[in-house]
Order: structure tokens, then C-alpha cells, then sequence
């Protein structure tokens, strides 16, 4: 399979007939597009379709593909998209290592095998022999960890960022960053990043659309 | 596509049975029956109907019951949460109410009667000492011929209903705020409350009002057990016809089933009248800026009627379950002469069948009513609806009284050879289970934070395993609450179980209703013990379970 | 050609129908096997526990001994399984009806046979047991409410109207004698008497009671109402009444809903004076500790009320073979000493003790009375019965003229 990264073709979001986004550009294997605006000027819509998930009400036309793969003509489940939410979202019912082994693919069979590659996981996110805690009685910092971990052992396509760093205090804001970009770079994966922190963009490196202006 | 046929089955089950029912019901009034050979159309039963002794009477307190028990319950109601809202002491009387609302409507109408009758409880506790009386007082007080009794078992009944839909509705309105607003305008808070915050309030809880209404006006075994007699409100007069030997007598009862639905609509109608002049009231308060400063005496009112109601049903209960262990108890021995557990023994080989029952129709019929509302609300989600017009239809069951379409639908079961069936059993009971099913499930399953379902599509679950492996293990909670609300209402169905059970199959709550005229306190008290229990352990399994099978995740507990 | 297949198929129809009609209790030894493995849907008033305990203790031996499977459909009113059989009928249910036994005995025995809802013809005196039915001193047995009976229902118990008080509240020789002295006595003790509201059957006999009493001619009664006179036949009993509401219980403005309605209420202290159909009824009542132990019986010297109860089988029932069995089941010896312990029912037995064999004499000749019933020899005269269309026009004019208050 060539890694071509994601491509964009001529994606256009309208609400009521109002358009909200509409785009066309490609993001490397590793690179970031930011993509930034107003709270309502449609980010989320765009990431809510590239996800599969754009409320009814909205209509949307162009298609995006990820390694020449046209993943707005797959269901949501099929598109292989990692997502990272502002919270970290890890499952209350599950232990952190069932989390991961929740999200890792169902080609790694055997229950042990499974759980070395969610071990191997956490330890990539430096948390190590974590796996048999309870989410909630992870700090702020661990969560997020974890979020990536799990997001990471999916092996999405692409990741999906919606302002991922925005209720993290300074310091670990800036880890989280580093962090994050540098694993999706490590995997070669296209990331679109929602934000409007001009900091989070500037820490990504990569082209910056700006919306809804 | 699964989720596009929940809406469509639950409207088809919504309204079919109450449609062929009204049919089946309606159409014999007017003379057409043709099993029994009624061909032509005619006014003839409509007559015979109206020259029956005392009908009008009948009606009359109906009527009545329809209003008083609405507008009584609904006046604790508000001026409670007006004087209340926001009070620890608030709180503590919810917790109190709560399981009320889980009563069968026959048990609390037993409790009631146990503990208000001459020879009952509350006279007991004060004789000799106080009245002198050695024996009972010749007073009228249960099956009194206003049939106040009977809007007092109704009245404790709906109080806890009324108060917990306006729990549910006050979060959409913002009473702190308006609350703060209206004290430093000098505003008290029965008035600031309202004037402020109750119109938005009643338009969310007034299709449960009118349920109440539609309820009260067709109630049958609260009326057995403490309504009058002489004449019988017209629901309990219709049944009797219903099941006469003389089979022209099911003119006669459809007759008056069509008077049921038009006394029904009647109290509807004057409620809606009422509605208008309470509007009519609050914008001359508004405009007169009626502040209502001194309201004490009015809050203490609304506390006094609330923990009346709710302390007489528990007083009730009690004194049932003394009666199920009592020996010999007479008048005005405030407890038995001696203890036994011969009533329970005597009655609990012939509890089984009846409790069998019970629980397969009401798990049946819960699970049913569950997986429709699951699969309406993911359909909604789909569709990004939320549609207003099926809500309506889902308070169908709860608005047409029961008498009416119940009836017509039996003559269908029994043309299906299905009457007395445990399928048709579990249809009727799904009928009445379906709304509350739906309506307890549906603000959790909104409240449900859809980005989950994102996550785990993007680690490529399909939407049924995100449903099994995500949503529905987050919420067990809510989802085994659902199932609580559902079982007891199935607990506590009498008129669809005795006319679909057909006495083949009953069920605690139609066994203990039956047992009331025979006036056997201490197996009445076995079987109310019971109509009180099952409810109760449906929501200690609701509150338990979750607890248990995720003690290991705090982020689980509530 | 196609007649004929149609002809054919409708004929083997009706062969395996005449078939199904087939058990006859003349062999005994074919209805025990075709019996065994049925279920039998016993329709019978279910309003008083003492009764529906002994119901369960004959559907433990009749599954013990007999294989047949006995659930008791609790009736509020016995009419209400007439009711199914007729809208069965109505809807050509003719056979796998729902009811399959019925206790029953007056209107609704009427009822049943003149619209032909029983199994017939006449099985009763045909089942094994009858041999110890005392039919020959117990007319009732024989004649139920003037209607002949013809073997279309097999007694189960004998009734009498007896009264109950409380020695303990009461002076034993201030005790009424007849209606009118039941009626001096309300009077000077207003709010101590009632009677269930008819048509509750307890209620409706003490309205026939008293017409037996107060009838000019008491003949007039055992032929079907004759609506011309119906009036003026009446009118005493209805004159009665008027008199004895304003002194009864709650002024006569509500009224017990049955029997043990009324039980309750003299154990409360309620009421003074209460009836009932069955002699033993109080001493059952004293052993469930629902009575009192002071509480005794009397009856009026002059007669009271006397019938006898039946089971019957609908013509469309399921398992008749299994209700033919539990109906001998119910006249067996053992089943109606049982039946006749006031520890169990207390209900008196159709069954003569002369045509029992030493031990089963024995087992009823054990049974302790009570101390609240009456002697056979103390129960006063029997009354006949009226006939039943008399109960329901005595019930439809009680409706009109009480049915609201005044």
C-alpha cells in the first residue's frame, strides 16, 4: 500500500444551505494540517464527516481519501479513523489495558498476544504495568496518555484531533504535544488537527486553514 | 433495517390494540355485534344505558374523581416544589416519595382503606383513649357515597407522579437564577415561583396530568377497594356488564364505555377550561405583582399535605403487614391478641401461580417495551428527529381509559382464540409498559455522551457491538431503571390483566383485588405485602446490579 | 364429486366429535385413563380463603392419585363463568371451551341448563360414588331451586341459613325468632345489622328469607315470577326493608359487599348480628382465629333457607374426563369429611353417613364440630328454596329502587 496521506477533494459542509467549510488540500504521511476558526464556523462538521458522524441536518459533498482509499464512501466503522477528543473519553466499564485491547484490531488474535501489544502500548506513553488500573483513578495527565495509547493501537489511517490539548494545564499541555506529534509522525499517519489556540498550531509545524472568516 | 422497524412496531402496537379495541368496543353500542347477530343500527342501548338506575350519578362521580384527584394532586405539587425546591429538607421528603411511585395503585388503595376505616388503624390508635370508643364508630367513611375514599387512594397515588415528572422537568428551567430573581424583586417563593417558573414547568408535565385525569376517571380496582357503592363510578358498573351471564348485556357495556370515553373527554375538556383561568390568574398576578411575601402558612400547608399523603400510605402498608401476621385483632386493640404465620402459609402454595405469572409477563413485556425504546431512539438518532407528534401517541394508552378499548380488545383475543394467553398477557401489558419504557429511557439516552460511539466506530466497531460493548454497559444503569419502571407498572396493571387474563391467568395485583370484597384483611394483607415487594426488588436489582458487577470502576458509580 | 369429499370430510368431523362427547362415567376404568395428564379449569367463587385452601388440598390428591391437574379459576361471581360459556357458544367454541368444571346451584344452574350449557345428558348419578349421596332425605340433591336437577351437576356441600352473634356482646335470650323479630331488634339496636348488598348470593337469600316469611301465599314462589303480580307478591318484603335500612348498618346507606365482609365486621365489633349459608362457618371462623371464640349460632324456629351446592361440566369443556373424575373425587368419603371439619371448610356433607362403610363413618363421626354449631337436630326447619327467576327479579328490584341513595 503507498502512503499518499489524506486528500481533501473539493469538501464542501453546508447547514440549511449556508456553506461552512469547503476545502481542498492533501496532508502528508506524519504531517499536520491545523485547521482554525470560531467556535460555530464548522470545524467539528468537518471532522464529525470525516468521522461519519455529521448530524442529518448538515449536507456534504466532495469525498476524502486516506492511501487513495475514499473513506466518505466507507460506514464509520470502516474507516479506520483515530479520533482524540478534548477529554479523553476512555471507557468507565473497562480496565486502562481493556481499553486498549478494546481498540486494537481483531487480526492480533490470542488473549495474551493481545495483551503484550496493549502492555507494549502503555509503555510507549510511559505507563508501564498500568494496565490493570481502574481509568478513573488516573490523573489528568495519565488519562490523556492512555487516550493515545489506545489510539495509536487501533492503527487508524489517520488521526483526527479535536482540540485534543484544551483542558490540560500549561506544562502537560505542552508534553501532550509533543507527545502526540511525534508518535503520529513515528506511524506516518495524516493528522487533522481542530483548534483555536494559535500555540497548538504553531507546535505542529504543518499548513494552518483558517475558516469561518 | 432493525432501527427503522422500532418506531414503526412500537406505533402499530401503540395504536393498534386501542384502535381495533375502540372498534371493538364502540360499534356494539350502536347495535353492531355480529356474533350476537347485531346487524342494524340503532340507538336502542344508548337508551337502555340511560334509563339505568342512577347513571348519571355514576358519571357524575367520575367526573368528579377526574378533577378532584387531578387538580388536588397537582396543587400539593406545586406549592411543595413553589416552597421547597432547593431544600435539604426537599430532598429528604423526594427520597421519601419515590417509592410510592413504584406502588401498585390497589396497594395503596388497601393501605389507605386499612388505615381510615372505622375499625382501622388511625381509630385504633386513638381509642379508647381519646374517642371513648369500644367499638367501631357507624361512620361512613370508606365506600362513602361522594366517593371522597376513593380520590384520597387516588390523591397519595399521584402525588408521587406528578412530583417526579416535575423533578424531571424543572432541570430545563433555570429555577436558581429565576428563583434569585424573583426574591430580590421581593417576590416569596410560592409566589416568585409561580409567576417565574411554573407555566414553562406545566407545559412539560401536562400530558401526565392529563393521564392522571384520563386515569381517574376510569379507575376500577382503587374504586372497588374504597369507592361507593350506591351507585358505583361508572367504570366499576361497566365491567360488572361486561361480565354478566347475559350476553346482551355487552350492548349495554359498550354503551357505557362510549359514556366512559365522553366523561372522560368531558373532564379533559373542563380541565383545559381550569388551565385557562389558572393562565388568566398568573398574568393578573404578573401584572398586579402579586409578591405573596408572608407564604409560610402556605408552604406549610403544601409540607403537611406531602408528608400526609405520603406518611398515610407507609402507616397503611404497615398496618397490612401486621394484619398478614395477625391472629385474633379486635377493635380497638392497637396490635393483634397473638401472632402467627398461619395467613401467609394458608396463602403461599396459591401465591406461585399467580406470581409466576407476574414476573414472566412483566420481564416479558419489559424487555420487549425496552428493546422497542432502544431501537426508536437510535432511529431517532439517525434521523436526527426528535419527533413531537409520536410523543403524543405514546401517552395514547395513558389518555383513552383503559375500560374502553380493554374491552373491545378482549372480543378480538377471543375470536383469535388468544384470549387468556401469555401472549396476549404480555401485548396488553406491552401497551401500557411501552410509554414509560420509552419516556424513562429517553433523557439518559440523549444525556449519553455520543463522542464514546465515535471513538469505538473509529476502532472499527460496527454500531451493534458499540450498542453491546459501549453504550448499554454505560448504561446499565439507566437501562435496569427502565426495566425497574417497566415491571412495576406491569406489576400493578388490574383491568388488562383480568380482561385478557380472563381469570385464567392472574396476577398478584388481580388476585389481591379480587380478594377485596372478601374482606379477608390478613390475605390481603399477604398479597398487598407482595404487589409491594416485587416492584421494590425490581429497583433494588436497578441500583444493586450495576453496583456490583462494576465495583471495580469508581467512574461507574453514581 | 366435490359434494361428496365435502360430505365425507364433515362426517368424519362429526364421528370424531361424537368421539370427543364420548366419556360417559358408566366406564369408570376409560374416563380415569382419558383423565390422567388433563387439566381441569375449576371455576369457583374464590372469595373466601378457608375455601380456596380446601380447593388446593383436592388438586394436591387428585394430581397425586389421579393424574389430573386442578387450577382454581377464582370467581368473584359465579356468573362471570357462565358469561364465557355463553360467549363461547356464541362464538361456536363447541369444544376445548375454557371452563371445565363449575360450583354453581341456583340461577345460574338454571341458566345453564335451559340454554343447554351442560354436559349432558345426566352423569352425577352415574359417577362411582353416588352410591353414598344421601338423595333420598336431602330433596335438594335432587331439586335445585324447584329446577330438576337430572344428574347435570353432582352435589358438593348442603347449605342452611344460619346466624351468628357474639355471646359475649349479646343477651342468648334477646335473639330474634323471625324476620319481623330481626327487624324489632335492629331497631333498638340501630347500626348492628346490614346483609350483603345483593345480587351478592348471601345477600340476595336474606331478601328470599324474609319473602318466604312475609309472602301471603309462599306456594306463589315455587312456580317461575309472574310479572302481573310480581308487585304485589313482593311488596311486604320490600315494606321490610324500607323499615329496617334507616335502623341498619352506616343507616343503610352502604352495605357489606359479601360474607365475609360481614365477618369482619362482627369481629371488629361492627355489627351484632350477622348469616351466613354455611352451619359451621362461625367454629371455622373461631379455629382461623378470625372470630372470636363467644361468637354462637341460631336459627329462626320457624325455617330458614335451606340448598344444597353442585359442580358442573360445561358441554364444550376441555377435560371432561378429568372434571368427571374430580366431581367423584369431591363425593368421596374422604374428601367431604374433610370438607365438613370447620379446621378445614366446615361445609356440611351431601353424603349419607348410614351408607358409609365403619371406617369412613368413623372419620366424620371424629370430626369435631365446634362450639359455635348447631346441632343437626337444632338447625330448625328447612325452607324450600323459590324458584330462580324469583332471586333475579327480587335482585333487578333491589337495583332499582337502592341502587342510589334517596
Amino acid at each position: 500500500m503507498t502512503k499518499e496521506g489524506l486528500f481533501l477533494d473539493g469538501v464542501t459542509i453546508a447547514l440549511e444551505g449556508r456553506v461552512l467549510v469547503s476545502l481542498t488540500c492533501r496532508v502528508a504521511p506524519g504531517e499536520v494540517l491545523t485547521v482554525m476558526g470560531p467556535s460555530g464556523a464548522g470545524k467539528s462538521s468537518l471532522l464529525a464527516y470525516l468521522g461519519g458522524f455529521l448530524e442529518p441536518a448538515f449536507t456534504a459533498r466532495g469525498r476524502a481519501l486516506v492511501d487513495g482509499v475514499e473513506i466518505t464512501a466507507l460506514p464509520a466503522e470502516e474507516r479506520h479513523v483515530g479520533i482524540l477528543f478534548q477529554d479523553p473519553l476512555l471507557f468507565p466499564h473497562m480496565s486502562v489495558a481493556g481499553n486498549l485491547m478494546f481498540a486494537l484490531p481483531e487480526s492480533v488474535k490470542g488473549r495474551a498476544e493481545r495483551m503484550r501489544h496493549a502492555e507494549a502500548a502503555l509503555a510507549g506513553v510511559e505507563m508501564a504495568g498500568m494496565g490493570d488500573r481502574d481509568p478513573a483513578t488516573l490523573s489528568g495527565g495519565q488519562k490523556a496518555r492512555v487516550a493515545l495509547a489506545r489510539v495509536l493501537v487501533s492503527e487508524p489511517r489517520m488521526l483526527l484531533l479535536d482540540e485534543p490539548f484544551s483542558k490540560l494545564d500549561m506544562e502537560l499541555r505542552q508534553q501532550m504535544r509533543m507527545l502526540v506529534f511525534s508518535k503520529a509522525r513515528e506511524s506516518g499517519l495524516p493528522v487533522l488537527l481542530v483548534t483555536h489556540d494559535e500555540a497548538d498550531a504553531k507546535a505542529a509545524g504543518g499548513e494552518i486553514v483558517r475558516i469561518g472568516e | 433495517m432493525l432501527t427503522r422497524l422500532g418506531p414503526l412496531v412500537t406505533i402499530l402496537l401503540l395504536t393498534g390494540p386501542i384502535a381495533f379495541g375502540l372498534a371493538g368496543t364502540v360499534l356494539p353500542a350502536f347495535g353492531f355485534l355480529p356474533v350476537l347477530g347485531g346487524m342494524e343500527l340503532t340507538l336502542q342501548h344508548v337508551h337502555a344505558l340511560l334509563s339505568q338506575p342512577a347513571i348519571l350519578t355514576s358519571a357524575a362521580i367520575s367526573l368528579a374523581a377526574g378533577l378532584v384527584t387531578a387538580l388536588f394532586s397537582l396543587g400539593v405539587v406545586v406549592l411543595f416544589v413553589a416552597g421547597w425546591a432547593g431544600t435539604q429538607l426537599f430532598g429528604r421528603v423526594q427520597h421519601l416519595v419515590s417509592p410510592l411511585l413504584s406502588l401498585p395503585h390497589a396497594a395503596a388503595a388497601f393501605a389507605l382503606a386499612f388505615l381510615i376505616a372505622p375499625s382501622g388503624m388511625a381509630a385504633r390508635l386513638i381509642s379508647p383513649a381519646l374517642t371513648g370508643w369500644e367499638r367501631p364508630p357507624d361512620l361512613l367513611v370508606v365506600h362513602d357515597p361522594m366517593g371522597l375514599s376513593m380520590m384520597a387512594g387516588l390523591i397519595v397515588k399521584e402525588i408521587p407522579f406528578l412530583l417526579l415528572m416535575t423533578l424531571a422537568a424543572l432541570p430545563q428551567v433555570r429555577l436558581k437564577e429565576t428563583r434569585t430573581l424573583a426574591a430580590s424583586m421581593g417576590y416569596g417563593r410560592v409566589a416568585g415561583f409561580l409567576l417565574g417558573v411554573w407555566p414553562a414547568v406545566y407545559r412539560q408535565i401536562r400530558l401526565p396530568v392529563f393521564a392522571v385525569i384520563a386515569f381517574a376517571t376510569s379507575v376500577v380496582d382503587v374504586a372497588v377497594i374504597l369507592g361507593p357503592t350506591r351507585p358505583a363510578p361508572l367504570a366499576v358498573r361497566l365491567v360488572e356488564w361486561m361480565n354478566d351471564p347475559d350476553l346482551s348485556m355487552r350492548y349495554l357495556a359498550s354503551a357505557g364505555a362510549l359514556l366512559q370515553l365522553t366523561v372522560t373527554a368531558v373532564a379533559l375538556g373542563l380541565w383545559m377550561g381550569l388551565e385557562r383561568i389558572g393562565r388568566f390568574l398568573c398574568i393578573v398576578g404578573v401584572e398586579k405583582g402579586v409578591r405573596l411575601r408572608r407564604d409560610a402558612l402556605l408552604r406549610g400547608a403544601a409540607l403537611l399535605a406531602m408528608g400526609l399523603a405520603a406518611g398515610a400510605v407507609f402507616a397503611g402498608l404497615a398496618t397490612l403487614a401486621l394484619w398478614s401476621f395477625a391472629g385474633l385483632w379486635q377493635f380497638p386493640d392497637a396490635l393483634p391478641a397473638s401472632f402467627t404465620l398461619k395467613s401467609w402459609m394458608r396463602a403461599m402454595p396459591r401465591i406461585a401461580s399467580p406470581l409466576y405469572t407476574t414476573l414472566l409477563a412483566g420481564l416479558l413485556a419489559t424487555l420487549i417495551a425496552g428493546l422497542l425504546a432502544i431501537l426508536c431512539l437510535m432511529r431517532e438518532e439517525e434521523t436526527g428527529r426528535r419527533p413531537r407528534r409520536a410523543l403524543m401517541l405514546l401517552y395514547l394508552p395513558l389518555l383513552v381509559p383503559q375500560v374502553a378499548f380493554v374491552f373491545g380488545l378482549q372480543l378480538f383475543l377471543i375470536y383469535a382464540d388468544l384470549l387468556a394467553t401469555l401472549p396476549a398477557l404480555v401485548l396488553a401489558h406491552l401497551v401500557f409498559v411501552m410509554p414509560y419504557a420509552y419516556l424513562s429511557l429517553k433523557d439518559p439516552w440523549h444525556a449519553f455522551d455520543r463522542r464514546y460511539n465515535q471513538v469505538a466506530a473509529g476502532f472499527g466497531k460496527g454500531r451493534w457491538r458499540r450498542l453491546a460493548l459501549v453504550r448499554l454497559p454505560m448504561m446499565t444503569r439507566a437501562v435496569l431503571t427502565m426495566g425497574a419502571i417497566g415491571f412495576a407498572v406491569s406489576v400493578g396493571l388490574y383491568l388488562p390483566t383480568v380482561l385478557v387474563g380472563a381469570g385464567r391467568l392472574t396476577t398478584i395485583t388481580s388476585e389481591a383485588v379480587a380478594l377485596a370484597s372478601g374482606g379477608d384483611r390478613r390475605i390481603i394483607g399477604v398479597y398487598a405485602f407482595w404487589q409491594m415487594l416485587l416492584p421494590m426488588l425490581g429497583f433494588g436489582v436497578a441500583t444493586l446490579l450495576p453496583a456490583l458487577i462494576f465495583r471495580r470502576f469508581r467512574g461507574m458509580q453514581v | 364429486m366435490l359434494t361428496r369429499i365435502v360430505a365425507a370430510t364433515l362426517f368424519a368431523l362429526a364421528a370424531i366429535s361424537a368421539h370427543a362427547e364420548d366419556v360417559h362415567p358408566s366406564d369408570w376404568q376409560e374416563v380415569l385413563e382419558e383423565a390422567r395428564g388433563q387439566t381441569v379449569y375449576f371455576n369457583a367463587w374464590g372469595g373466601a380463603e378457608n375455601i380456596n385452601a380446601y380447593i388446593e388440598w383436592a388438586a394436591g390428591e387428585l394430581e397425586k392419585r389421579y393424574g389430573v391437574r386442578l387450577v382454581h379459576v377464582k370467581l368473584e361471581d359465579t356468573a362471570n363463568a357462565v358469561a364465557t360459556v355463553v360467549a363461547e357458544k356464541a362464538a361456536s367454541r363447541d369444544t376445548g371451551g375454557s371452563v371445565d368444571l363449575v360450583w354453581i346451584n341456583g340461577e345460574n344452574f338454571a341458566a345453564m341448563k335451559q340454554r343447554e350449557l351442560l354436559f349432558s345428558p345426566g352423569w352425577a348419578d352415574a359417577l362411582p360414588n353416588w352410591r353414598y349421596v344421601d338423595h333420598e332425605n336431602k330433596p335438594t340433591i335432587l331439586t335445585d331451586f324447584t329446577i330438576p336437577v337430572e344428574g347435570m351437576a353432582s352435589p358438593w356441600g348442603m347449605a342452611k341459613l344460619v346466624f351468628f352473634h357474639d355471646s359475649a356482646r349479646m343477651d342468648e335470650n334477646a335473639l330474634p325468632r323471625d324476620a319481623d323479630g330481626l327487624l324489632e331488634w335492629a331497631k333498638a339496636h340501630p347500626g348492628r345489622f346490614s346483609y350483603p348488598q345483593p345480587p351478592d348470593f348471601i345477600g340476595s337469600s336474606f331478601l328470599k328469607q324474609v319473602l318466604l316469611e312475609k309472602v301471603e301465599d309462599p306456594s306463589v314462589l315455587q312456580e317461575p315470577v309472574v310479572e302481573e303480580t310480581f308487585e304485589d307478591v313482593v311488596e311486604p318484603l320490600f315494606a321490610y326493608l324500607d323499615a329496617l335500612h334507616p335502623v341498619a348498618w352506616r343507616s343503610g346507606r352502604i352495605f357489606p359487599q359479601n360474607y365475609p365482609a360481614m365477618k369482619q365486621l362482627l369481629a371488629d365489633g361492627e355489627l351484632d348480628i350477622i348469616f351466613a349459608f354455611n352451619p359451621s362457618e362461625a367454629s371455622s371462623a373461631i379455629a382461623n382465629g378470625e372470630l372470636p371464640g363467644t361468637v354462637r349460632s341460631f336459627t329462626f324456629p320457624g325455617g330458614t333457607l335451606a340448598n344444597t351446592h353442585f359442580v358442573a361440566i360445561p358441554y364444550n369443556a376441555s377435560a371432561k374426563a378429568g372434571a368427571l373424575v374430580t366431581a367423584n373425587f369431591l363425593i368421596s368419603p374422604e374428601a367431604q369429611a374433610k370438607k365438613q371439619d370447620p379446621a378445614v371448610w366446615g361445609d356440611p356433607t351431601v353424603l349419607a353417613l348410614n351408607k358409609l362403610d365403619e371406617e369412613a363413618r368413623a372419620r366424620f363421626e371424629a370430626i369435631e364440630l365446634g362450639v359455635a354449631t348447631l346441632a343437626p337436630d337444632e338447625l330448625g326447619p328447612a325452607l324450600p328454596e323459590p324458584h330462580p327467576s324469583w332471586m333475579e327479579r327480587l335482585e333487578e328490584e333491589w337495583k332499582r329502587r337502592y341502587t342510589a341513595e334517596n
